[in-house]
């Protein structure tokens, strides 16, 4: 595989108490494979804690993880929190269990692209590689 | 396809010579191949046991009384994720998660409502409890005294299960050591208080579902399994007395005979540690049993309706490998909280391999089969050689602890993903026969009242009100001192707790400021 997000920093986080991480890891490490310099949060960390993250490392992108059905607070949190910070250029994407309904408004929230599950890899590194170019 | 899912060559046909020499010995008979009762379900049909819970007590409480009177036979608790990791309900981390993937339950009244006109004296509750499990088994516990049902008739599970949290699930609260303690503190409290509880359901589900084989799923789970037995034993248990109430949960995917065949060799594994490592005779004790689910990661999003077939097979290969209680995943649970609906027809599924199938009629049907035999055995040397890994890593606890399951299982999860997408596991309707036009449409949608949250806040707070204050804090810094003193048992400190209508939150923060909060290996 080439690298097509090569020089690319990208935080993949887990808000909120949702412990389903699989994804995330896995997304995780497909970024990395694909040139990424990726920082995984681990669980369980407020929004505050994913913005003061994103802008200490510098990130071009911010991924949520998110399973437990939150998806519309905490995304939110995270964009205002980094808008707040002076940071609106680092885009923000959402991955895991989020219904088919609720997608578009993600994106009026401000998020970039909604991914879910059954999406194959290298579908979500290209859609990456297009908004970070 | 030469392979099952965990990577074992299959022939293309079995016959007499390749399969194990000898009949295998007959159900209940030791290593328990073949079942742990004589008359398989003509005795006990598996209990049908639906997870379910979300919003607040009352919500839940008519979803249980509506699935209690279509039929089922056990309830399984469904448990917000602030009660899970707990929180309460108006900490900032737990405000958005509010009754979202399950019921809150942030104290003793609420549990009081869950359960309101449903007898706790004659339905065995299976709670999905880990990080909290103590607690919410004391609020059980307080619960029947209420209800004026006697302790020692109680039934159901609490999972209880800590280790896997940290690999997979993450509800974890405290470090290792003190979840090790509070987990046998309540299992030898269960043994001598309510005899007939489940105080643990060694879980592999969890793991399964983030990525790893049906091999490696039993293969951890019964490497936990002995973390737990020697903890136990380290307790002063007995393994003859405490061993006959352990038992077991996992997932059941897609491949008919692998899943079947994994129970059929996980009872025999663990018959033969038991046996083997403690001496165990008590043929009751050397019992593996095991409730499943049939679901999670095998359903698609992907024409949604093709996963009312995925459960059916899945429920049947439960039924081929001898479960105790199985809960069949609705079609749309890989993305809302089921319909009404969608609940029902999953519920039905169950009915009709249970009453129309005819599998259950006869004890292992598949047994003497040359493939499941020849099968069985094959998984029994590749779940050995796991264990034996983990234990050459230093035992489960430590592979734990340092994060090295963890990896383990995150890299086995991309390497399914990349043969999922390379189409080398075929999923139907997702990578082979999607259709580009096909509508992501799967008929009702569940939306979870908006107002439930404002409403749980409002109750936390009226309890505040309402409770004896100083009792509360009484009982919470009685709690605190014993958790200082390792000898104790936490059990009764805690039902005394919840009796005084202390909330999970104010009991898991006074057990943080003795024991700390768990530290996360985050490796990739």
């Amino acid at each position: 595989m080439n690298a097509p997000l090569k020089g690319k920093r990208i935080l993949v986080a887990k808000p909120g108490l949702d412990g389903h991480d699989a994804g995330a890891k896995v997304i995780a490490l497909a970024l990395r494979d694909a040139g990424a310099d990726v920082i995984y949060t681990g669980l369980r960390k407020s929004p505050g804690f994913i913005v003061r993250t994103a802008i200490d490392e510098d990130v071009n992108a911010v991924g949520l993880s998110i399973l437990s059905g939150s998806h519309k607070e905490l995304t939110r949190e995270v964009i205002a929190g980094l808008r707040a910070a002076g940071a609106p250029e680092v885009a923000v994407f959402v991955g895991g269990t989020i219904p088919p309904e609720d997608r578009a408004g993600l994106v009026e929230d401000g998020v970039r692209a909604v991914f879910t599950s059954d999406m194959p890899l290298a579908a979500v590194i290209g859609e990456l590689a297009r908004h970070l170019a | 396809m030469s392979k099952t899912p965990s990577g074992i060559e299959v022939p293309v046909v079995v016959t007499a010579d390749m399969a194990p020499r000898g009949d295998p010995e007959p159900p209940a008979a030791y290593p328990f191949t073949r079942g742990i009762f004589a008359d398989g379900y003509r005795g006990r049909p598996w209990t049908i046991r639906q997870y379910s819970g979300f919003g607040s007590a009352e919500e839940s409480n008519q979803r249980y009384k509506f699935l209690l009177q279509e039929g089922q036979t056990g309830l399984s608790v469904a448990l917000d994720l602030p009660t899970q990791c707990g929180y309460d309900p108006d900490d900032p981390l737990a405000r958005p998660e509010i009754g979202k993937v399950g019921v809150s339950l942030f104290a003793l009244s609420e549990m009081e409502t869950l359960f309101s006109g449903i007898d706790l004296g004659s339905i065995s509750t299976s709670f999905t409890i880990n990080g909290s499990a103590a607690m919410i088994y004391a609020m059980y516990l307080a619960t029947a005294d209420r209800q004026g049902v006697p302790r020692e008739k109680l039934t159901g599970t609490i999972q209880n299960d800590i280790l896997k949290e940290y690999v997979a699930r993450g509800t974890w609260i405290f470090p290792v050591r003190p979840s090790m303690r509070l987990i046998a503190d309540s299992i030898l409290y269960s043994n001598e208080v309510t005899p007939r509880f489940n105080a643990i359901s060694i879980a592999g589900a969890h793991v399964r579902d983030a990525g790893c084989t049906a091999v490696e799923e039993m293969a951890y789970t019964l490497a936990n399994g002995l973390a737990y037995v020697d903890e136990l034993i380290r307790r002063g248990g007995s393994v003859e007395h405490f061993a006959k109430r352990l038992s077991f949960f996992f997932y059941v995917h897609m491949d008919l005979f692998e899943e079947a065949c994994k129970f059929r060799a996980g009872r025999r594994v663990w018959a033969k540690l038991l046996t083997e490592r403690y001496g165990v005779k008590d043929e009751k004790a050397l019992h593996f049993r095991f409730g499943v689910v049939c679901g999670g990661s095998s359903l698609t999003l992907a024409q949604p309706y093709n996963n009312v077939v995925r459960v059916a097979i899945e429920n049947l290969a439960a039924v081929l490998g001898g479960a105790q209680s199985i809960f069949t995943c609705a079609y749309d649970e890989a993305f809302q909280i089921p319909t009404e609906f969608s609940a029902e027809l999953a519920l039905r599924t169950q009915q009709i391999v249970l009453h129309e199938s005819g599998v259950a009629s006869t004890v292992d049907p598949l047994g003497g089969s040359y493939y499941v035999e020849w099968l069985t055995a094959r998984m029994e040397e590749e779940i050995r050689k796991v264990m034996e890994e983990i234990e050459a890593y230093g035992g489960a606890e430590k592979a734990i602890e340092d994060g090295w399951l963890q990896q383990r299982i995150a890299r086995r999860a991309l390497e399914k993903k990349r043969a999922k997408d390379a189409g080398e596991r075929v999923v139907v309707g997702e990578n082979r026969y999607r259709r580009e036009d096909q509508s992501e449409s799967y008929g009702e949608v569940f939306r979870l009242d908006p107002a439930v949250s404002g409403r749980v806040l409002e109750k936390l707070e009226r309890l505040r009100q309402s409770r004896d204050a100083a009792a509360v804090e009484r009982m919470l810094a009685r709690l605190e001192t014993a958790a200082a003193r390792d000898e104790e048992n936490l059990m009764p400190y805690l039902v005394d707790c919840c009796h005084a209508y202390a909330t999970v939150g104010e009991m898991v923060t006074r057990l943080k400021a003795c024991w700390g909060e768990f530290r996360e290996p985050v490796r990739l």
